[in-house]
């Protein structure tokens, strides 16, 4: 399964951190600070896996992916393939491309509870539940919809209901 | 939104800053003291508006407080309560705030975990399909065994719903349920299979979680393999096609038929597939599950070559994983491949380098190590520091693998020790100490050559000024000293161990060379002052041991210049006559004097150990200054040198020093025949308590200690074994392990003895033929090790190396499988085959369910049932009518169960779940006695 989530910028701040089993928020704070360590001595070009073992355990590993000033990085155990891991983040900042059109770090920045709302719809505990950015965008503009429109909880607009009921 | 409380709250209320203000807020103070004030001025404000009655309010300062939890590790868990509190907010902005913040901050520890039940369950029961979404989100980020128990029927009802959007999610979410509930699987588990059938999205979410299911305990998901199989065909899902690949990995181990089906298409997905990750998951699958298969095998090493070659460095990573995969089975597959392996070893990347390291060690024998050690040094030189002792710490794990099984040539890999210490990045001190003395102890034949490379490091000022080294250098004044009698230039060695430039070495290091200096001047007064006795000596150490002092003599003729070749004892003395010729009154005379000027201001040194050594060598030194130069006055009395004070002193000493170190068994002190009348049990039982802690750090299978004692000829054993016990504690302090070992255990050691196996043959601590049975017992280990000897034609047998009986190394306990993963997939099994038995025990008393099923009782149940039950032809799909079968007969007696049962709630909830709860009780129950049978593979796959 994937075990945590992380995007910091080149500077080894966090913008978005998502642990799918339980970390002290200590140790989130330190694996964070360890993983920078490591990435920021890595050259360009070159190969996006990293052993993870200190921090998760055996067979874990880490795929990161520059994205301009960001660091993407999933951690993972044994369950996954990491070249079809290296496919997710794409789909990921795809999706995250759509959602903010053009995407850059500011939006990730200000834009804290809609990153999570977008991952949350591309994993949960741990498992990859969508592999297609347009359905994710869907989702994603079914939530905003929602989140404009308080008093209307139960009600789903016509130009939602046709993707909703499927 | 009305704004509820008072003042304070109304102004928070109209002036609260957003996420975005804080957000930005942070941006403006630089990162540090004002940042950090910052964030804690805010923290004080989120305080006091998380308390506001105003929801909106009280919604955003959560919000900003997750997000300084997540992102700057500030402690919010004293808001958990808050956080329950707003998920229960009509509005949906609210609620998924709220669950946000659970899921990222609650622990299992969090106090107000349960009261968040109610709300997941009337959440998980929503219209609306984005509320269910974000309490299945929370659910699997924050389930405990509590949450899962309560609400598996929930569960249970959204995996029979008609959203794809809501049922993967829930399938995903099930993982989590099933790990911290395994009685879960008896619910659930039939419509997780279910969405395995059906080919829609959800069909990721599944096998995904079937992956995750078979990787912790294969053998039960066996039955489904066809389904699996259908899937591997049908799907072209690269996403499915990968995880079913993982599974059949797992499950083509325990049944070989179904390897012999699988392969095919695997290959041909291999063929066909432009995707990546399908293709290397293929060659993973074949290389590591199904390398009988040779057609497959060679397709995958092909395949892999593609990777190795390709310009992304990310494949050719895998690449050379793929190969470190393939390299224990078909080893030609990496010889094929190796200029590109190779040449990995000088790639950019690290990872790549560490890989190709990896196989290039993999590839290590005895006929190839010389050769790959070679050029692994001059790839060392060439590399970064960090790289260097990557290459120098897999090359010196290697060759001490299994007791140095793949070193024959014994003098080069001393000497290759050596080269390392010499690499200028090299960090590798400790281990190269270790190997040093121990080589030093376990092979007699190679000390000369251990000398020499203990000389050319001790000698050169250079090495003393890198700290990296200091450990080394400590090595090689260690087995200088000790086998000084092997040394041409003792008087140089002595030099070098008293050099201006120790005083950069720390003082326990210093102490060793001190005490080597020792050593060294022992031997030279002993050689200088009773040249004869050191010659018996010498002869009496051949007598001892014949097999090793014979050869060691015997290399030693050549370089004396040839003295005389065929007598024995002309060989034996050859060394020592050698000697007679260097140590001159005038040579004797330099070196007390070097000693004693160089030493004397070390004397008030501050380090207690290295003043001790100190003092002790400027004694010897001075008695023997005074005594020599006395004798210098009157010629005439120098012929008796035998009677000096010296003389006998050095005799003492000399005594002492020259019994050897060995390695030593383990169960050495086993073996020692407990005498009559001591009752070792009831006096000593608490000893083991105490001796837990002290036995620990003996992680090597053997301790110094000297051998016997050969000199000891009278029969009064105790005392002599104290007098032997000081000397030896004396002369082993050299290292300050071993000195710690000894002092614990000296006294219990014996010699460790391969061939006395039965117990009443075990030798008395004190036996006078022990002797005798020490040449039996080297002269057998020689036969062994010549027996054991792999080749022949050899230009010089393999010396012996001293090994002990045991296995050198603690066989590693295998860790007990999770209990939570047996529970799961007892659980998995009596759902795929137990149904009958299930029916029947379901007059089982109305136990308790929940922690208290026990999970002894069904494990060794479930065993007993194995060998006794069988059916012949279960195939799945008929277990599942059962199924089905059951659950429309049983609802009404359930509900009479739980209409007793005191957790009442339940009647609240809607039928399905009610029916679902209860069929959850009844497996719970019926687990006790469900009988579980080998699973049985359907025919019609194979």
């Amino acid at each position: 399964m994937i075990r945590a989530v992380i995007v910091m910028n080149d500077q080894g701040k966090p913008r978005l951190v998502k642990f799918y089993e339980h970390q002290p928020v200590e140790k989130q704070q330190e694996i964070i600070r360890s993983i920078y360590g490591v990435l920021c001595s890595r050259a360009e070009n070159v190969s996006n896996f990293v052993q993870a073992d200190s921090g998760f355990g055996p067979d874990t590993r880490l795929v990161y992916k520059t994205f301009a000033t960001l660091y993407f990085i999933v951690i993972f155990d044994d369950s996954e393939n990491e070249l079809a891991i290296l496919d997710l983040m794409q789909v990921f900042v795809e999706t995250l491309d759509k959602c903010f059109s053009n995407v850059c770090e500011l939006d990730i920045v200000f834009n804290f509870n809609k990153v999570h709302t977008i991952l949350d719809e591309i994993i949960l505990g741990g498992q990859v539940i969508e592999m297609s950015s347009s359905e994710v965008v869907k989702a994603v503009d079914g939530i905003s919809w929602l989140e404009k429109n308080p008093n209307s909880i139960l009600r789903v607009p016509k130009s939602l209901s046709g993707w909703q009921g499927r | 939104m009305s704004g509820g409380g008072g003042g304070p709250s109304l102004m928070d209320s109209l002036f609260q800053r957003t996420l975005d203000d804080l957000i930005k807020g942070i941006r403006i103070h630089t990162p540090g003291a004002a940042q950090s004030s910052f964030i804690s001025k805010s923290l004080d404000e989120i305080r006091r508006e998380i308390k506001s009655t105003d929801l909106q309010t009280k919604s955003t300062a959560l919000q900003k407080l997750t997000y300084l939890h997540s992102l700057h590790g500030i402690d919010m868990s004293w808001a958990a309560f808050h956080a329950v509190e707003l998920t229960s907010s009509p509005s949906f902005i609210h609620k998924k705030t709220a669950y946000l913040a659970a899921s990222l901050s609650f622990r299992p520890q969090t106090d107000v975990l349960l009261l968040l039940t109610n709300q997941l369950r009337k959440d998980l029961s929503s219209a609306n399909q984005h509320e269910v979404s974000l309490a299945l989100e929370c659910l699997s980020v924050i389930c405990t065994p509590h949450f899962a128990r309560d609400l598996t029927p929930d569960i249970f009802t959204l995996l029979a719903s008609t959203k794809n959007f809501i049922r993967k999610k829930s399938i995903a979410c099930l993982l989590m349920v099933f790990t911290q509930y395994p009685d879960a699987v008896r619910v659930c588990f039939k419509r997780l299979v279910e969405n395995l059938e059906a080919s829609t999205e959800t069909l990721a979410a599944t096998v995904g979680v079937f992956c995750e299911l078979a990787c912790k305990e294969p053998r039960s998901y066996l039955p489904l393999a066809p389904e699996f199989y259908r899937i591997l065909v049908d799907s072209r899902n690269n996403w499915v096609l990968i995880k079913v690949l993982k599974i059949f990995a797992k499950l083509a181990k325990l049944e070989p038929r179904l390897a012999k089906k699988v392969v095919e298409p695997i290959c041909d997905h291999m063929k066909r597939s432009e995707a990546k990750s399908l293709v290397f998951e293929c060659v993973r699958t074949i290389v590591s599950s199904f390398y009988e298969y040779e057609f497959a095998v060679k397709l995958a090493v092909a395949k892999i070559r593609e990777f190795l070659l390709d310009t992304d460095l990310n494949l050719k990573y895998l690449g050379l994983q793929g190969l470190l995969l393939v390299a224990p089975n078909h080893s030609w597959a990496v010889l094929e491949n190796k200029e590109v392996v190779i040449k990995s070893l000088s790639d950019v990347d690290r990872n790549i380098k560490l890989e190709a390291l990896r196989l290039v060690m993999s590839m290590v024998s005895d006929d190839n190590v010389v050769e790959i050690c070679r050029v692994l040094i001059g790839y060392s030189l060439k590399s970064d520091p960090e790289f260097c002792n990557e290459i120098l710490m897999s090359m010196l794990s290697t060759c001490s693998r299994n007791v140095y099984e793949i070193i024959v040539d014994f003098d080069w890999y001393v000497s290759l020790l050596g080269e390392m210490a010499r690499i200028p990045h090299c960090q590798n001190g400790e281990e190269i100490e270790y190997q040093l003395i121990d080589i030093g102890m376990r092979v007699k034949d190679v000390r000369p050559e251990l000398v020499r490379v203990g000389r050319d490091l001790l000698i050169d000022p250079a090495l003393l000024g890198n700290p990296f080294i200091h450990r080394i250098l400590s090595a090689a004044a260690w087995v200088s000293g000790e086998y000084v009698r092997f040394s041409r230039n003792p008087f140089e060695i002595m030099e070098a161990l008293l050099q201006p430039r120790t005083n950069l070495l720390p003082p326990s290091i210093r102490a060793v060379y001190i005490h080597s200096a020792y050593k060294v001047l022992s031997f030279c007064l002993h050689s200088f002052l009773l040249p004869n006795r050191t010659a018996n000596f010498l002869s009496e150490f051949v007598d001892m041991e014949p097999d090793f002092t014979y050869s060691e003599s015997e290399r030693e003729l050549p370089e004396t210049s040839g003295l005389s070749e065929t007598n024995a004892d002309n060989a034996k003395n050859s060394s020592s006559s050698l000697k007679k010729d260097t140590f001159t009154r005038e040579s004797v005379v330099n070196v007390l004097t070097l000693i004693l000027t160089s030493l004397s201001p070390l004397a008030g040194s501050h380090d207690v150990e290295l003043q001790e050594r100190v003092r002790n060598l400027l004694g010897l030194a001075q008695l023997a200054q005074q005594e020599i130069s006395y004798h210098d006055d009157h010629k005439e009395k120098m012929v008796d040198r035998d009677d000096l004070k010296t003389s006998i002193i050095i005799r003492l000493i000399n005594d002492a020093l020259s019994e050897d170190f060995g390695p030593v068994s383990l169960s050495a002190q086993e073996r020692v025949p407990v005498p009559d009348g001591l009752v070792l049990e009831e006096n000593l039982s608490k000893l083991d308590i105490i001796c837990a802690d002290v036995q620990l750090p003996i992680s090597k299978s053997f301790s110094l200690v000297v051998r016997p004692s050969f000199l000891q000829t009278d029969g009064d054993s105790v005392s002599s074994r104290q007098n032997e016990e000081e000397s030896e504690t004396s002369a082993a302090e050299s290292t300050s392990l071993l000195s710690e070992h000894r002092k614990r255990h000296g006294l219990f050691y014996l010699p460790s003895d391969n061939n006395q196996n039965t117990s009443t043959g075990f030798p008395p601590a004190n036996d006078p033929n022990k002797k005798d049975n020490d040449v039996e017992d080297l002269v057998k280990l020689t036969e062994e090790s010549l027996a054991l000897k792999r080749k022949s034609n050899l230009a010089r047998p393999r010396p012996v190396v001293v090994k002990l009986d045991e296995g050198e190394r603690h066989p590693i306990t295998v860790k007990k499988t999770q209990s939570n993963d047996d529970l799961i997939s007892g659980a998995v099994r009596d759902v795929l085959l137990g149904n009958e038995a299930s029916s029947q025990s379901n007059q089982s008393s109305g136990r308790r369910r929940g922690k208290t099923l026990s999970k002894v009782d069904q494990g060794s149940e479930s065993k007993d049932n194995m060998e006794n039950f069988e059916i012949g032809n279960s195939s799945k799909r008929r277990s599942k009518h059962r199924i089905h079968g059951k659950d429309k007969k049983h609802p009404s007696p359930g509900n009479n169960v739980e209409g007793r049962d005191e957790n009442g709630e339940i009647n609240k909830k809607k039928s399905g779940s009610r029916h679902g709860r209860h069929k959850a009780r009844q497996r719970a129950d019926g687990g006790i006695n469900v009988v579980v049978q080998k699973p049985v593979i359907p025919d019609f796959l194979l």
